[in-house]
């Protein structure tokens, strides 16, 4: 990243944790994903997440919005436990965005109407106000302009946008992010990450699965290594890069870092 | 030409062009009418021989579909006499006078004459109501689907089985018959089998156990037993299980068996496009906090209805034609009609059953063609909304 904006320039988080893993288990099946998970992410912190292919970081960034249901520990959202449930579910849901690996908007509504359906039928917003609303987003990751097209019609990395714009538009509490880059061509990637370190420069509370190492060092105030479904190391981005203690840290930086 | 040899590019050598070359018409074999013929018909010899024996095919069809339907046809007459073949006309084509006199009887089965009249604007309720609903561009459209699945259900019952308070006076479901008849089996069975089948198909898809294990019971019984057998069930073994007085009408009956069973079909056919949704979709809207109706509706249903138009068209022809088949536990619908007026000593000939089946033939070809027609409008217009996925 060409700015020279780093973590210590950026707002010291505030207290309140967002959310909260407490010892989470998860199996598929007789598969042990998710082994003893802890983690507590402070209103206004940015955690990255990485780590080797296969290693849980989806799943457990699903686990955070209830796509994937843990079988053991506690999770907490925003105070509101996830339980079996379905109205904690729901409201959990409603204060989570989410951004995917591949974009997932609905190619059969436009841009804006991707942008305006959760809070007209979620949040009960006035059609009028909801486009306002989107419209504002939209113009905060720069394309205010395609509005009106469909996502067929746009770029991956235009696509991306957009999907950050309709998760943003529910004002969640905190934002995930699951790999957001690694589908789109590489002249795309930066337009991106320059989104995301602008909403990270507002104070956007984040947890952001990714393997961009430049945007981790820039941006997180932890960068977390997940291996084999546990949490291997955490650490501030500067001791995380340049004293790693664990050996896979080591190894797996070795290899990303080349 | 020499100067115009040396412009030529050699790949061999080093070379550099100095002038463009303009664009040229393409050679005379390519062009015109004669070049699509060379192209398209006669591109080898056994393009040449198929050419040649379908166009053989087709004048000798055509010819005789002509003679028949026209040039030896009989066009006035009061009964059987005129279309009988005599010395002086060995060939008679189609007896249009047997379905000039007989067409009422096509169209409203034994309704009584007077009553009549109700049929008629219940055809044409129905027709603004197709209109409205199937035009894209109508105006109010959410005013034409009240209309379409609220207000003409209910008029068109009262109007069609009477209401002896409004002075419309009852007319029992076994006069109704013919147009009629297949226009009601086969509306009633397209309007009903797309939601139920929708519900259906979800169902099957529900992570409740009971309510999949009830939507795969029956979509899979319905599926495994022929229409025959339910319109034979809901006619003949219905009344033994339910008490006399407490049995639907017989057309009710019927009704609700080809409603039942096209939905089974239609719920395959959703069922296929919604497995052709990526799982992504489901994520992406379960993550926004949508619900499951609301996911269903706003987001899964109207892509994968899309994809799924051409085989829910295909599904409604096949229905469409399948409502022949009440005619077996006696209910007069077109055909039936057609099968009882060709029979009539009055117009016994040769040609009037080949002349009462093409008028069937007629009917139930404009009607399919006019479905698969807008089928394919729907699907370009549609694919033309969202260019690239
Ligand atoms: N629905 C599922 N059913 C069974 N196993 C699954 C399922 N989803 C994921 N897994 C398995 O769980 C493990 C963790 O998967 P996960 O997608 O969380 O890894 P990841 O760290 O995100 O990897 P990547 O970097 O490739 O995205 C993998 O071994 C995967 O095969
Ligand atoms: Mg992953």
């Amino acid at each position: 990243m060409s700015e020279k904006t780093t973590a210590a320039a950026m707002p010291p988080p505030a207290d309140k944790p967002v959310v909260e893993l407490i010892g989470v288990h998860k199996w598929f099946g007789a598969f042990h994903v998710l082994r003893d998970v802890n983690l507590t992410v402070r209103r206004g912190e940015r955690i990255v997440i990485a780590g080797p292919s296969g290693g849980g970081k989806s799943t457990l960034i699903r686990c955070i919005n209830a796509i994937e249901r843990h079988q053991q520990g506690r999770i907490v959202v925003n105070g509101v436990e996830l339980t079996s449930d379905l109205k904690r579910i729901d409201e959990v849901r409603r204060e989570v965005g989410m951004v995917f690996q591949q974009f997932n908007l609905f190619p059969h509504l436009t841009v804006l109407e991707n942008c305006t359906l959760a809070p007209i039928w979620v949040r009960k917003l006035p059609k009028a106000q909801a486009e306002e609303l989107a419209m504002q987003y939209l113009k905060r990751v720069h394309i205010p302009e395609q509005a009106k097209k469909y996502p067929g019609q746009l770029s991956g990395g235009q696509q991306q946008r957009v999907a950050i714009a309709r998760a943003l538009c529910m004002n969640p509490k905190v934002m995930l992010f699951d790999e957001p880059t690694s589908a789109l061509d590489p002249e795309m990637v930066k337009e991106v990450l320059d989104t995301m370190v602008e909403l990270a420069l507002d104070g956007t509370t984040m947890i952001v699965v990714s393997h961009e190492m430049g945007f981790a060092r820039q941006v997180a105030n932890r960068v977390v290594l997940m291996d084999e479904g546990q949490i291997v190391e955490a650490n501030a981005p500067e001791e995380f890069f340049n004293h790693p203690q664990h050996e896979r840290t080591k190894l797996f930086l070795s290899q990303i870092l080349r | 030409m020499t100067g115009v040899a040396g412009e030529r590019a050699y790949a061999d050598l080093a070379f550099v062009q100095r002038a463009p070359i303009g664009a040229l018409p393409p050679p005379l074999a390519m062009r015109g009418p004669w070049g699509w013929l060379r192209a398209n018909l006669f591109s080898s010899a056994f393009n040449i021989v198929l050419t040649v024996v379908m166009l053989a095919l087709i004048v000798w069809i055509g010819k005789s579909t002509i003679d028949f339907l026209f040039i030896d046809a009989v066009w006035v007459g009061h009964d059987r006499t005129a279309c009988m073949a005599s010395e002086q006309r060995p060939h008679v084509g189609a007896c249009w006078p047997f379905v000039w006199e007989r067409l009422n009887y096509f169209t409203y089965g034994s309704y009584p004459i007077p009553q009549r009249w109700r049929v008629d604007v219940f055809f044409a309720m129905l027709a603004i109501g197709v209109a409205w609903l199937l035009w894209l561009e109508a105006p109010r459209r959410d005013l034409g689907a009240l209309y379409f699945f609220v207000v003409l259900p209910v008029c068109s019952f009262i109007l069609l089985s009477g209401a002896p308070a409004l002075g419309l006076e009852t007319v029992d479901t076994s006069l109704w018959g013919g147009v009629l008849v297949t226009v009601v089996v086969s509306t009633v069975g397209i309007v009903v089998s797309l939601p139920l089948g929708i519900v259906l198909a979800l169902g099957r898809r529900s992570r409740m156990p009971a309510v999949r294990l009830f939507s795969v019971i029956f979509i899979e019984f319905v599926r495994g037993v022929p229409l025959i057998t339910v319109l034979f069930m809901a006619s003949v073994m219905l009344p033994l299980f339910v008490p006399e007085d407490l049995t639907p009408d017989k057309l009710l009956r019927a009704l609700i068996g080809i409603a039942l069973f096209a939905s089974a079909y239609m719920a395959e056919v959703v069922r296929a496009g919604l497995q052709a949704i990526p799982r992504g979709q489901y994520e992406a809207a379960t993550a926004l906090g949508l619900k499951f109706w609301p996911q269903m509706g706003l987001v899964i249903l109207p892509q994968a209805l899309r994809v799924t138009i051409p085989n829910i068209v295909n599904t409604t022809i096949g229905l469409f034609k399948d409502t022949t088949l009440v005619f077996i536990v006696g209910i007069f619908d077109l055909l039936r009609t057609i099968e009882v007026a060709r029979i009539d000593p009055k117009w016994a000939t040769p040609v009037t059953s080949p002349t009462g089946y093409a008028v069937a033939a007629l009917f139930y070809w404009v009607f399919c063609y006019a479905m698969a027609r807008y089928a394919r409008h729907m699907e370009l217009r549609l694919s033309a909304g969202q260019e690239r996925r």
